[in-house]
């Protein structure tokens, strides 16, 4: 049994529909990422979980209880907001005690789990000070003490990232993962970020225009996406339409701009016009066995790596090398592509059809 | 957003503001000076403003018990007049901060409005509904709540209400200036904590809007302490306060002395108040806010 | 945010009840058919308001106070638009103590300067002319002037000028053609709030104010303070309707909570 269930919940303002039929089961203890571009639902979503917001149709049952009509203060939710929402007039020991207070916890007690809060976030001694006083990296870390002091059953993450710089983040990323997976609580990120959801979740629920467009692993959502949106947000990607010739038993012939691809499918139902996909790390310069010869038209350096565009009797490919050995060769050169066909993706071009025709 | 010139400014600042420097040099400031001296001239019933220095006039408003009680019922006026804008005018600024648009411009223009409309019409507006044929009394007698009608003009009530009613926009207009900072996710944060919507208020949106309540009240005490309209119309001859004993002074009696000591009592208390209360103000939140 | 239950509006209601009741009441008895206060509820009449136009004193009374609003609009936003300039964009020391000064006639109670300046020009024997009453309402207007130009000029994005002058611009043309088009809409907002604030000028204005010089609000109040009668209240009704029109004019152009509320300090 989940710990925490979303049943056939929608939500509509007047004519504009932001989320439908959503349904959606979280572990208990796990880190569940709802990921997305801006406008797909996913604060909708949490604000209905956190009961800020009511659905129109649906139930959510937290630990097998129906919270749907529940108030916010009695849900025993905690909410770490994107501005981060710190109470100014009060001081950092203040803000963490907050939920300890209304519950009426003693005094003695409430010093001792602020102390212990503010210790798991590392900010130690700093209770006194007041947010204005604070950095923006102190303050968010304020804001996850605060919502874990009261001990919840459930964690809401509501994009709290997006207001530090990038190396903070990253930093972020790992001790908040740390802190949940030490604490064992059922958490639920939001986030367009797709690196902080891979990164830090047990699972991913794309979402888009309202609806899961993917619900599975980091790993899963990256290599097999189900639906042309998923392939797309997550990560970078090659895409080629084509036409299905033949459906075999393991994977599917397909015509891609004058050759003929094997595309594994995966079990899906794919037949007539679908793009090809391949990420670009799976593509590799070649001399021998190329699949395909290009020219490149692009080099970038970023680093860990070389981003390519080579321009193909395909279309135009994107390949990314690993800063490993010697460069690549220089733009205007001739190379060869070559990759596994085992690394191919086919989907059905129509959003909706693929989702629905994975097997 | 502007940045300020870099490198010296030279003259240009001070040609730019000097005609409007020079103005007030002449005009603000050098009448407020003749006023401090005149303050300190003698005054005989016989001759005038004579050219003698004294502090007598100073002696006389201290002292004497008449001005004692003005200066006790303008005090008493202006916090009257504070507490009752308080009272009234944040609970509805907050039910204004509330509203969605265009309800909440329009209900803020019909509120702060009338801060554009003479003071004589508003406290003619309060005469008629006091009067003892006013409206007020009217109704009150119609519904059989009073059988007499209550004297409401020349009495401190009166005053009370209509300089109210005068000044409740200035409180409204500073709490409201501080809501508009609030960040409305804070509100929420306190719910998500286990606050009901009555805490989340009390502990959480209430402290933080003390600041502009705190202001608004200075600026509606000074400016129920200085006030010469209302009091003069509503309150008639038998309830003076200091801006209309400084009238009679000046343009009754003739004793110019008289009234210029009285005005320059006025204008200390008045910077006073507000430069005391605000820093202190300052100080005390300047942790809340930058 | 919380959305307003039932006993907000209800408080809302009421407390707008209470702004407008004096308004109302104002408006309505200017209506009235008797010669006395009353409500016009059993029989109306336009007759107070023709009685306006017959009274000379209120009429030229009017006329003062349009003239003087004018004339010391103008001035206060002529004198307030380049001291906003000067202290928006430059660090110069006293900048601080300057702006205070410029704006103090807002902290210093009105009776005070009423009598300071009917002390200033008595001794001048300027009591009875009209210019020494525009300098004294330029003093008391020219705050909310600067305030608003002040507001318009901080505001302001100092690369478009920067841009002007690259292109070959000299000063003055970059500050003509780009700068003053840029803080119109505060500067006219400045004239319009200022307008209102000298035509309604009450208490400072009666110190100085002489049987040659009487604007209208003292003129009213002279009238109020001995009886009250309905033709006060027609004037006040004209005003009153004058005002709200200004008021929808000034939200057009700048937005009336941002000059009600103010912004730059």
């Amino acid at each position: 049994m989940a710990f925490l269930t979303l049943q056939g919940i929608s939500k509509r303002y007047g004519d504009f529909t932001a989320i439908e039929q959503l349904d959606l089961a979280v572990e208990r203890g796990e880190l569940l990422a709802l990921l997305g571009p801006s406008g797909c639902g996913k604060t909708t979503t949490l604000q209905m979980v956190a009961g800020f917001v009511t659905p129109t149709t649906g139930r959510i049952l937290l630990d097998g209880r129906d919270i749907t009509q529940e108030r916010p203060e009695k849900r025993g939710v905690g909410v770490v907001f994107q501005s981060y929402a710190l109470f100014p007039h009060m001081t950092v020991a203040g803000n963490v005690g907050f939920g300890l207070e209304m519950r009426k916890v003693k005094r003695k007690e409430r010093d001792e789990r602020v102390a212990e809060a503010l210790s798991l976030v590392r900010l130690n001694g700093l209770g006194h000070r007041y947010p204005k006083e604070l950095s923006g990296g102190q303050r968010q870390r304020v804001a996850i003490a605060r919502a874990i002091a009261m001990q919840p059953e459930l964690l809401l993450l509501d994009e709290p990232m997006s207001n530090l710089d990038a190396k903070l983040r990253e930093e972020m990323h790992i001790e908040l993962r740390a802190i949940q997976k030490r604490l064992g609580i059922t958490t639920i990120l939001v986030t367009h970020d797709q690196v902080e959801a891979m990164t830090m979740s047990d699972r991913i629920a794309v979402m888009h225009r309202g609806a899961i467009a993917q619900l599975s692993t980091p790993y899963d959502a990256y290599e097999r996406p189900a639906t042309p949106f998923a392939s797309t947000f997550l990560g970078r990607t090659n895409a080629f339409p084509g036409e299905v010739l033949r459906r075999n038993p393991r994977c599917a012939e397909v015509a891609v701009a004058g050759t003929t691809l094997h595309v594994p499918h995966e079990g899906r139902q794919v037949d007539g016009s679908v793009n090809v996909y391949i990420r670009p790390e799976k593509v590799h310069l070649a001399n021998g066995d190329a699949r395909v010869r290009g020219r490149i038209a692009t080099r970038v350096f970023v680093g860990n790596q070389w981003l390519l565009e080579v321009e193909t009797e395909l279309g135009k490919l994107r390949v990314a090398q690993p800063n490993l050995g010697a460069p690549p060769p220089e733009e205007g050169h001739e190379v060869g592509l070559a990759w596994t066909d085992d690394d191919l993706r086919v989907l059905t071009q129509d959003d909706r059809e693929s989702a629905h025709g994975h097997a | 957003m502007a940045t300020l010139e870099d490198g010296r400014p030279g003259a240009a600042p001070w040609l730019l503001s000097g005609p409007a420097l020079l103005l007030f040099v002449g005009l603000l400031l050098v009448p407020l000076l003749l006023t401090l001296m005149l303050s300190f001239r003698v005054f005989s019933d016989t001759a005038g403003v004579t050219s003698a220095y004294t502090l007598t006039n100073y002696w006389e408003v201290v002292s004497d018990p008449y001005y004692g009680t003005i200066f006790l019922r303008t005090a008493g006026l202006a916090f009257a007049v504070t507490l009752l804008s308080i009272v009234l005018g944040v609970p509805e600024t907050i039910v204004l901060a509330r509203m969605k648009r265009p309800w909440q411009s329009l209900c803020l223009l019909i509120v702060l409005g009338p801060l554009l409309i003479s003071v004589v019409v508003r406290t003619l507006g309060w005469q008629i509904l006091l009067g003892n044929n006013g409206v007020l009394n009217n109704l009150l007698q119609s519904l059989h709540i009073t059988s007499e009608p209550i004297r409401l003009v020349f009495t401190m009530t009166g005053m009370i209400i209509a300089l109210t009613h005068v000044l409740v926009p200035f409180m409204v207009m500073s709490v409201w200036a501080t809501m508009q900072k609030l960040d409305p996710q804070v509100e929420w944060a306190g719910r998500s904590l286990g606050g009901s919507p009555f805490a989340v208020f009390r502990r959480v949106v209430l402290p933080q809007i003390m600041p502009g309540v705190l202001s608004g009240s200075i600026i509606v005490f000074a400016l129920s302490a200085s006030a010469f309209a209302t009091p003069a119309l509503i309150g008639g001859r038998r309830l003076k306060v200091v801006a209309t004993a400084a009238y009679d002074e000046f343009l009754g009696t003739l004793n110019w002395p008289l009234g210029a000591s009285i005005a320059v009592l006025l204008l200390i208390a008045n910077v006073a108040i507000v430069m005391g209360c605000s820093r202190l103000a300052e100080r005390r939140f300047r942790h809340i806010f930058d | 945010m919380k959305q307003n239950g039932i006993l907000g509006l209800v408080y809302n209601a009421f407390f707008l009840t209470f702004i407008i009741a004096p308004l109302a009441a104002v408006m309505l008895v200017a209506f009235t058919d008797k010669g006395y206060i009353s409500m016009p509820f059993d029989g109306a009449s336009l007759r107070w308001f023709r009685a306006i136009l017959e009274n000379d004193d209120i009429v030229s009374a009017f006329w003062l106070s349009v003239r003087l609003a004018f004339a010391s609009a103008t001035i206060g936003v002529v004198l307030a638009v380049p001291a906003a300039l000067a202290i928006a964009r430059y660090r110069f020391p006293g900048r601080a103590a300057l702006t205070s000064f410029f704006l103090s006639p807002m902290m210093i109670p009105a009776v005070v300067l009423g009598i300071a300046f009917l002390r200033f020009l008595s001794l001048l024997h300027l009591s009875g002319s009209f210019w020494s009453l525009v300098c004294a309402h330029v003093i008391i207007v020219l705050p909310y002037a600067l305030r608003l130009a002040l507001s318009s000029a901080v505001g302001l994005d100092r690369d478009a000028e920067r841009a002007a002058l690259s292109c070959g611009a000299s000063r003055f043309t970059a500050f003509r053609r780009v700068v003053l088009p840029m803080i119109r809409t505060g500067v006219a907002g400045g004239w319009v709030l200022s307008f209102i604030q000298s035509f309604d000028e009450l208490t400072m204005t009666i110190f100085v104010a002489t049987p040659g010089t009487t604007t209208l609000p003292v003129a009213m109040y002279n009238q109020i303070a001995q009886t009250i009668d309905p033709l006060v209240a027609s004037v006040s009704a004209v005003l009153i309707v004058g005002t709200v029109l200004l008021m929808i004019l000034l939200d057009r152009m700048v937005g009336l909570d941002r000059i009600l509320i103010g912004e730059a300090r």
